[in-house]
Order: C-alpha cells, then sequence, then structure tokens
C-alpha cells in the first residue's frame, strides 16, 4: 500500500478504442461455428465443471468478446474437457474445439508478450 | 427527430436570475481552500457591477455536507436552512446568492419539498420558532453565484483587460468547463441550459475568448461525492473518477479547468498532485498539471486583477503557466507575501507537482 492509505481502481468500462480482440479472432477463424452463439446457456446448464465449482462456460463468451484476456485465463483451466456442453448445444457448436482453441490462443499470445 | 421541439424544450432551462440586491450565502469548503474566490466574487459584484449584496456574518452551513453524509437528518438541514431564510428576511432581501452549488441544491430540494409536502414546511417552522422563535418567508429568487457571473458575463467583458487567449499565439485558451452535479443534476430546471448541455460555464468562456473543450467525460462526477470521500477506505473510489475525467480530458491538451463547484475545483486541483505522486503520471502540456480555476478567478483574470490578492497562490497546480501564456502582468515575487508585507511560504519556483 503507498503512503496513502488507498490507491485507484481500473474503470469497468469497456473502451472500443482499445479493444483487444486478438483472441476473438483467432476463435473465430479457427471455430466459424462459434458465430452463431446466441447465449441461451444450455452448455452452463450441463456443465459438469460448473454443477460443482464456480465455473460459467457461458460467461467465457462474454469475457471473449469483451477481450479480457486475463480473466478467460483464469476461468478456462476450470474446464474438464468432458465434451457435454457440445451434445446438447442447439446451434450445434463445438463448444469444446472453442474451449481447446482458448487455450492455445491464450498460450500463444503469452507466449509473444514474453518473447517482446 | 423534430428539432424545432427540441428547441422549445430546452428554453425553459433558462432560469430567472435576479438582477440586484442579493443576500450573499458562503461556502464552507471555498472559505478554506478558495478564500479569495468569494473576495473576488463580492469585489466583482459591488465594485465593477454596482451590485448590492448583504455578506451576513450570521449565516451558518447549511448542513449539506453532513446530510449528504447521512449525518445530519433531513428535518435538521430543513430547519437550519429555514433560519438562513430568516436572516434573509432579516436583512430585508428577497434574492439569495449561494456560493456552494450543494448548498443551492439543497436549498431548492428543500424548498421543492415544502411545496410537494406542506406539512413539512409546517414542521420547519415549528421547529424554527421553537428553537430560535423566528419566522421566515422563501426567497423569491435563488440563484448560484456562477449564475450572476453568467448574468453579467457581457458587462465584465466590456470591462476586459484581458481575454482568454494565449497571447503569443492568439488563439483561443482550451478550457474545461466542469459544472457541480448538484447545480442542475439534482432539478435541471434550476440550471442555465439544464443538466446535459449547461451553459453556465462554458457561456462565460466564450465571451471572454476561451475555446471549450468537449470530451468524453464532460459530463462525469469530479469524483469529490462526499461519501467516497470522506471515508477514508472509499477514497480511492473519488480518485478513480477523478482520474477517468484527466485521462478522458489529457488527449485535448487543455490549458486550465474552470468549475463551479467548491468540491470540483478542489478535488480536481488536489488529487492531481495525489496521482503525481501515487502513479508517478502527471497531466498537463508541460507535465506541471493542469490548472484549476473558480469561475471567479477567471473573471478576475479577465479583469486584470492582481492574481496573488485571489488567492491564485492557494492552488496546488501552479497557475503561473497559464499566466504566462495570457501575458498576464504580474508580480511573481510577491506570491507568497503575507498582508504584512513578509514572505510566508516558498521563494523558489515550483518544478514539480
Amino acid at each position: 500500500m503507498n503512503k496513502f492509505g488507498f490507491t485507484t481502481q481500473e474503470s469497468r468500462a469497456i473502451d472500443y478504442g482499445q479493444f483487444d480482440d486478438r483472441l476473438l479472432s483467432y476463435v473465430q477463424h479457427h471455430e466459424p461455428t462459434f458465430l452463431i452463439c446466441m447465449s441461451c446457456g444450455a452448455c452452463t446448464a450441463t456443465c459438469s465443471a460448473g454443477n460443482l465449482i464456480d465455473f460459467n462456460i457461458r460467461r467465457l463468451s462474454l469475457l471473449i468478446r469483451r477481450g479480457e484476456i486475463l480473466q478467460l485465463s483464469n476461468e478456462i483451466d476450470k474446464c474438464m474437457l468432458c465434451g457435454k456442453c457440445t451434445l446438447v448445444c442447439p446451434r450445434g457448436i463445438n463448444t469444446r474445439n472453442v474451449i481447446m482453441l482458448i487455450k492455445k490462443g491464450i498460450s500463444q499470445i503469452k507466449q509473444s508478450e514474453n518473447q517482446n | 427527430m423534430n428539432n424545432k421541439k427540441n428547441t422549445a424544450d430546452w428554453g425553459k432551462y433558462q432560469k430567472e436570475i435576479a438582477d440586484d440586491n442579493y443576500y450573499y450565502a458562503r461556502s464552507c469548503i471555498r472559505q478554506n481552500f478558495f478564500p479569495g474566490s468569494e473576495r473576488t466574487f463580492l469585489k466583482i459584484l459591488t465594485q465593477e457591477l454596482g451590485k448590492t449584496i448583504y455578506d451576513d456574518q450570521n449565516h451558518t452551513s447549511c448542513t449539506g455536507i453532513g446530510y449528504h453524509t447521512d449525518i445530519v437528518p433531513f428535518e435538521t438541514s430543513q430547519t437550519v436552512v429555514a433560519r438562513q431564510f430568516s436572516l434573509v428576511g432579516d436583512a430585508g432581501l428577497e434574492n439569495m446568492a449561494v456560493s456552494c452549488v450543494t448548498s443551492f441544491g439543497l436549498y431548492n430540494e428543500i424548498v421543492e419539498t415544502w411545496k410537494e409536502f406542506p406539512e413539512t414546511e409546517a414542521k420547519a417552522r415549528e421547529n424554527l420558532k421553537k428553537a430560535t422563535g423566528r419566522e421566515f418567508q422563501i426567497p423569491k429568487n435563488i440563484a448560484h453565484t456562477s449564475d450572476i457571473i453568467y448574468k453579467f458575463r457581457e458587462e465584465i467583458w466590456n470591462k476586459r483587460k484581458y481575454s482568454l487567449t494565449n497571447s503569443l499565439t492568439g488563439k483561443p485558451l482550451k478550457i474545461v468547463d466542469h459544472i457541480g452535479c448538484h447545480y442542475a443534476k439534482v432539478f435541471p430546471e434550476k440550471g442555465v441550459g439544464g443538466a446535459e448541455f449547461p451553459k453556465v460555464l462554458s457561456g462565460m468562456v466564450k465571451s471572454w475568448g476561451g475555446e471549450i473543450v468537449d470530451y468524453p467525460e464532460r459530463r462525469h462526477c469530479c469524483g469529490f461525492g462526499f461519501r467516497q470521500y470522506l471515508v477514508k477506505a472509499n477514497r480511492g473510489y473519488s480518485l478513480s473518477n477523478t482520474k477517468k475525467k484527466l485521462e478522458s480530458m489529457a488527449p485535448f491538451q487543455p490549458d486550465a479547468i474552470v468549475a463551479n463547484c467548491p468540491g470540483c475545483a478542489m478535488f480536481m486541483d488536489k488529487w492531481q498532485y495525489v496521482l503525481s505522486q501515487m502513479e508517478g503520471k502527471t497531466y498537463g502540456e508541460a507535465k506541471l498539471g493542469i490548472p484549476v480555476l473558480t469561475y471567479e478567478e477567471m473573471a478576475g483574470l479577465v479583469l486584470g486583477y492582481n492574481p496573488w490578492d485571489m488567492g491564485l497562490q492557494m492552488h496546488q497546480v501552479d497557475c503561473e503557466p497559464l499566466l504566462k501564456k495570457m501575458g498576464y502582468d504580474y508580480d511573481p515575487q510577491a506570491k507568497y507575501i503575507g498582508v504584512d508585507g513578509k514572505q510566508i511560504g516558498l521563494k523558489t519556483p515550483v518544478v514539480m507537482l
């Protein structure tokens, strides 16, 4: 803590001028079905991990569209890749592949940031 | 959308401002942090505009700070304000000139409450009578002091010694106007231009040769917010709001900020120092901060008053770079000379915040 005893908080407002769309572009490019998600929440309802711990797969879709990569990288490790979400998706989105792509994408972003 | 209708709608936000004979209600914060501003206001009104204004030593705090921090009950505030109204009557006046934006908001809130709920007015009258033996009349006109300067802005311009222009380039100074939330966000019809398009400060700046900076967070709160600031654990909220505004205005490189609220002027000035110390970021063109003026100080500069008589040396962010830009004739050596002619403060120039 600094000498003042308080500090500033980052704004929760999303600045589209500084929007980080790297991960969103990567996922959409490799899994185009992600575009047709209507956020119905069937994936979250059936999620094995979500029934046991604080994990919401529909929220991942929101975070990726907001470019909040740091939060995503904390959340994504909670998925146990059972694939039930893929079975129940009414739009036939390959959500399991979306999860895998998010993991790969985050790993690539971290690697490129470390190199810089 | 029908533009004609919109214009007609905004017409109702042209408030009535009394022409003369004011009762002056001072501000608690301003008397401590910008004492020269209120003195400058009185000087402009009496000496430049020839108006009558009564500066009463008997009036007290309006309780606004206590009310908005949930310390003073509304009923108590009503009784204290009833006493202020009683003092206006004692002075034989009907028009109030209120120095503080929060007092202005509270006076209006109480008058409107009394209109909606007459039993609360009766109770305030009863309380005042029991406590002090006084009676009161509601003033005919309650104006904020920035309203009054706005009303007479052309008269002030006609007596100018300086304009709000850069003397080296001849271009208008870029000024950020900041309106206190309690000025027009409580009752939009009580402010010149309402809550969305308040003209009270931008009107002055434009009339005096300056240029207004229209930046994304222009209508955002300065961050004071009473509860946010007064509880230390919440103080980060206050600072973060000010930072949001400063970040938003920074790309436009404003030459100065002008505010009509005591809290806004104080926090936008002093938080710049805190942000500089805490995060190592200093705003402003030369990285010396963005000077923050009150509207009276800005009017005083246009009229060529001695900046040190107006208390510009009391500001956290040094105002001298602004004076130099304006080509102002002032004595830098007299900056910290007290009333007895002795040096009371720093002699070395400020080089950082």
